[in-house]
Formats: C-alpha cells, structure tokens, sequence
C-alpha cells in the first residue's frame, strides 16, 4: 500500500515537473524564435514610420495607433459596463436570485464564445442593424456607419472582454471586508454612499487589474474586428470612430498570408509579432503585480 | 432609575429556523451603561446588533415583537433605517477605520450628513477626538492613514467616529476584545466619561469589565434573558441560579 502510494506520488510530480517544463519550452521557443527573427529589424523607425512598397518594407506605426485606440476606446465601453455589472452582482442582487443566476450564466458563457463569433456577432448586429439604422435615421439612406469602423470594432472587442473586466471587478469588491461597510452603514451612510465611498476606493486596483486584462487580451486578439473594423491597408491614420483602423495582430496576418511575397516580409513579421507579444507580455505582468499587491494588502 | 430610552417588547429573532432571541422584554435606561453578558452565541451580540437594525443586512433574519426607542418601534415600515443609524452609533468588536486618513475617518459621518464646510468639519473632528480622548495622540498627524495607529488608538478612533455623528446611543460590540490591558484601560475610562451624554449598550465577555464599567447587566443564555438588574446587584447577589454560575464561573 505505502509502495503504491509512493509511485503515485511519485508518477504525479514527475508528470508535473514534465509539463512545467513543457510549457517554459514553449514560452522559450517562441520568444527566441520570434527575437532572432525580428531583432534586426525592430528599431526606433521601425515603430514609428509607415509601411512602405506595398508593405514589403517601411514600419508599422498605423497598426500600433490603430490598436492603441482600439482598446482605448474598448475600455471606455468596457470598464464602467463591467464595473457597473460587477457592482449590481456583489452589492444588489441576492446570490441565488435568478437575475443575478442568469447575469453569471451569461458572462461564464460569454467567455468561453470563439472570438471570431463575436465578430460576426459585430458584423450582424453593430455594423448592419445599429450601424444601418443610424444611417437610416441620421444620414437619410447614406452609407456611413453601416460599414466597419474604429467604433463598432471596439464595441465588438469590449463585449470579448467584458467577463475579464466582471470577474476581476467582482473578486476585486468581495476583498473589501465586511467590517468596512458595517462601519459606513452604522454611521448612518445609504448604500450607495458606502458602495461610492467605500467598496469602490477599496476595490480600485482590481479595477485597474480588470482593466489591464481586458486591454491585454484586446489587444492580442484578430478575429472580432476582421469584420467590424481593421483595415487591410490605411495611407492615414483613423481620425474619427468612424473611420477604419489598422491593428497589430491583423497586420502579421496581412502580412503572412496576403503579401505578394511572403518570404521577403518575413523580417517584418517576426518584428511586429515581437511588438505584440512585449506589449501584451507587459500588460499582463503588471496585472500580475497590481493584484499581487492587493492580495498581500488584504492578508 | 433615569428615563427610559429603549424597550424590547416580546423581541424573537430567527436565523432561517434557528431561534437566536425568544422573547426579550427590557428596559434599557438613558445616560447609563447597561452591559450584555453571557456565554459565546447566547444572543447578546444578535440582540446588540438587533438595536440598530445592522441584522437587515442579513437576509434569513426574521424578527419578531417590537423595539421601541424613545417610544418609537424601529421595525415599523415607515422608519428610515439610515437616520435610524444616524441616531444609534456603533463600535465593533474589531477595529474597522477606513483606509483613509485619521481626519477623514471622522469626517466621513458629517460629509455623508452633507456637511463639507472645511472650517465646520475641522470642529467636529476635533470634538470627536477630543470626546474620544485620543486628540493629544493623534492631532500632529490627522492627515496620516489611520491604519498606522495602535489598536487601541484605532478603536479610540473608532469610537470618535461614532461620536462625529452626534448619536444618542452608542451600541459597542465586545469594544475591548482584541486589546491589551492599558487600551482596554482607556476605553473604560472613557465609556464612563461618555454616558454622561449618551446611552452606551456594551456587549462583553469579560466579567470584571461589566462589572466596572455598567450601571445596569443584563444576562443571556441561549437567546433568552435570564437576569436583568442593578449590576451591583446582579453580581453580588444574583435571583437566579443560572447568573451566578455563569458569574462565579462555574460555566460559559
């Protein structure tokens, strides 16, 4: 029996320390890959200047300003939404209620959707019915918000998001110890003051966590503006939510499969898709610290 | 015996099914301190936190009979639960300051009132501290968070809080608990300086700690009340069985 036990502990680590493994391979080989083959190209000019012939060459500053104001503007719809839901769930609705049942069914489902549904969700619903309603309305019949946009990518992108910016909120508000509202509320504040007052100051950094999370994850992902917003090639930069948007991800995708000549852009890929990954390593890193912090602060 | 500032009329609170206070009748006189005393889970603090309707915030809590203070029942639908609050301060077991400083701790009940005039605010919270006793302590750093003061500081703190909404009663749950002897020492100190102008209702465990501070003492066990009387009386010579055992120790 003890034999028995011991193999399988034994056969549990050594399967853990193999998968542990595993994955740091796999981090390495891809950060070496891409540092080799993007380190030459990647500089200053790189990350600053437009593409050039036909995007064989030049850099690719469109798509890094174009994916900045894509998850700027993603946050500005996603947080407050997120935080609000966030709120309602912890502070309001009672835990076995079926609206609040229904609310975490949705944001558990929400989150396990593929991306490239909510994109066509975006297509259908923002760019064709809201987007053409709009015109129907406001434009009298003319075509400007029924097409793809900065606006209606970032709305797709905020609603991938919303569960992280939910779920981080919600852990976030749960840490503000009970004592604290107890205290607000017997000195005879309203719940909303103590909520305003009180849950949210001390729920601030999961927010900050959610909000990171959220703007990482927008930024990495391609497939919810396909449709809804990221253009092919832009000679401008967007000026207007109405206007299109270049973006990161979709950048290396035009370029690894749309190129006239794939093999000759290969420098650029490696070096944007290092761009990504230092901006989304970066991103998420600091969500770590952030909520490491909290997290020491409540023990 | 002073006026009378609360009365509990036939007062019976569930938890789900579970009976917590079957039907608890007192008086509980003005401008005195009245000590709950008994046993863990006997009642006091559910009965305590009964008296500022903090249990609302529960939802398997039903209760049932009447709480009336100034002859007023507090459970009745048209009673405003917030200005109820306002009236009935409340001292916790822990210390709970916000994570703000030690001037905007005070501040905080007068700002929820609506009060923000600089010059007034600076006032209160410099009565509230004083009230407290704790300004000389505290005054050189009222902009410091008030997490890094003592526990005792931080209670004291606490209690000045309270005071900073111009109570009328001050509710304190177990108020020296967590504290060392000196700390405990200057809360007594000062819950007897208090009653001079507050009602003050004290849950404790410790005996010697009722016995100093209350007027009057009230003995629960297992949601009942068993004894209620002068505490002089109620130490010395108690009428039943039960609070003297519980008094001379031979059980809780």
């Amino acid at each position: 029996m003890r034999l028995k036990n011991k193999l399988i502990g034994g056969s549990i680590i050594t399967a853990s320390a193999l998968s542990v493994v595993l994955i740091l391979a796999i981090i390495v080989i891809i950060l070496v890959v891409t540092i080799i083959g993007g380190k030459d190209t990647l500089s200053w000019k790189f990350l600053t200047s437009f593409p050039t012939d036909g995007m064989m060459k030049g850099g690719i500053f469109p798509a890094i300003y174009g994916t900045a104001l894509l998850v700027i503007v993603m946050s500005l719809a996603a947080v407050p939404f997120g935080a609000i839901t966030a709120i309602y769930l912890t502070e309001y609705a009672h835990e076995k209620s079926w609206i609040a049942q229904t609310i975490r069914f949705a944001v558990r489902t929400l989150a396990t959707v593929p991306s490239i549904i909510f994109g066509l969700f975006g297509l259908g619903f923002f760019i064709k019915y809201v987007g053409g309603g709009m015109d129907h309305l406001f434009m009298g019949g003319q075509l400007k918000w029924a097409q793809p946009n900065l606006l209606w990518g970032s709305l797709t992108m905020a609603l991938l998001t919303l569960p992280v910016v939910i779920v981080s909120v919600e852990e976030a508000i749960r840490t503000v110890p009970r004592e604290l509202r107890e205290a607000s509320l017997a000195l005879g504040a309203t719940k909303w003051q103590t909520i305003k007052k009180v849950v949210i100051p001390g729920s601030i950094s999961g927010i900050m966590t959610g909000t990171i999370l959220a703007v990482s994850r927008g930024a990495g992902e391609v497939a919810p503006i396909l449709f809804t917003g990221a253009a092919y090639y832009l000679a401008t930069l967007p000026t207007s939510v109405s206007d299109q948007f270049m973006n990161l991800g979709y950048h290396i995708y035009v370029l690894s499969t749309q190129s006239s000549n794939v093999d000759q852009t290969l420098p650029i890929q490696f070096a944007t898709t290092l761009v990504l990954l230092m901006l989304t390593f970066t991103l998420n890193l600091t969500a770590v610290l952030i909520r490491s912090r909290l997290r020491r602060r409540i023990k | 015996m002073k006026e009378v500032k609360i009365v509990t009329k036939d007062l019976t609170l569930h938890y789900g099914q579970k009976m917590a206070l079957n039907s608890i009748n007192i008086q509980i006189p003005e401008k005195e301190v009245t000590a709950f005393i008994g046993p863990s889970g006997c009642g006091k603090s559910t009965f305590l936190r009964s008296l500022n309707r903090m249990n609302d915030l529960i939802p398997s809590v039903h209760i049932k009979g009447e709480i009336l203070i100034d002859g007023l029942n507090i459970y009745e639908k048209k009673i405003d639960v917030v200005n109820l609050r306002k009236k009935i301060g409340m001292v916790f077991q822990k210390s709970n300051p916000f994570a703000k400083s030690i001037f905007e701790n005070i501040a905080y009940g007068p700002r929820i009132n609506g009060i923000n005039d600089k010059k007034k605010l600076t006032e209160i919270v410099e009565t509230s501290l004083k009230n407290a006793a704790i300004w000389d302590e505290v005054k050189d750093r009222l902009p410091d968070s008030a997490l890094g003061l003592s526990g005792g500081q931080q209670q004291r703190l606490c209690i000045a809080r309270t005071l900073a909404v111009q109570p009328e009663i001050i509710l304190m749950d177990e108020p020296a608990s967590a504290l060392d002897p000196i700390s405990t020492g200057k809360i007594e100190e000062l819950i007897f300086e208090l009653k001079k102008n507050y009602t003050i209702v004290i849950v404790t465990h410790n005996m010697q700690q009722a016995a100093r501070v209350s007027d009057h003492t009230a003995f629960f066990y297992l949601g009942e009340l068993i004894e209620y009387g002068k505490t002089r009386k109620i130490f010395t010579s108690p009428d039943i069985k039960q609070t003297e055992e519980y008094i001379t120790g031979r059980f809780g």
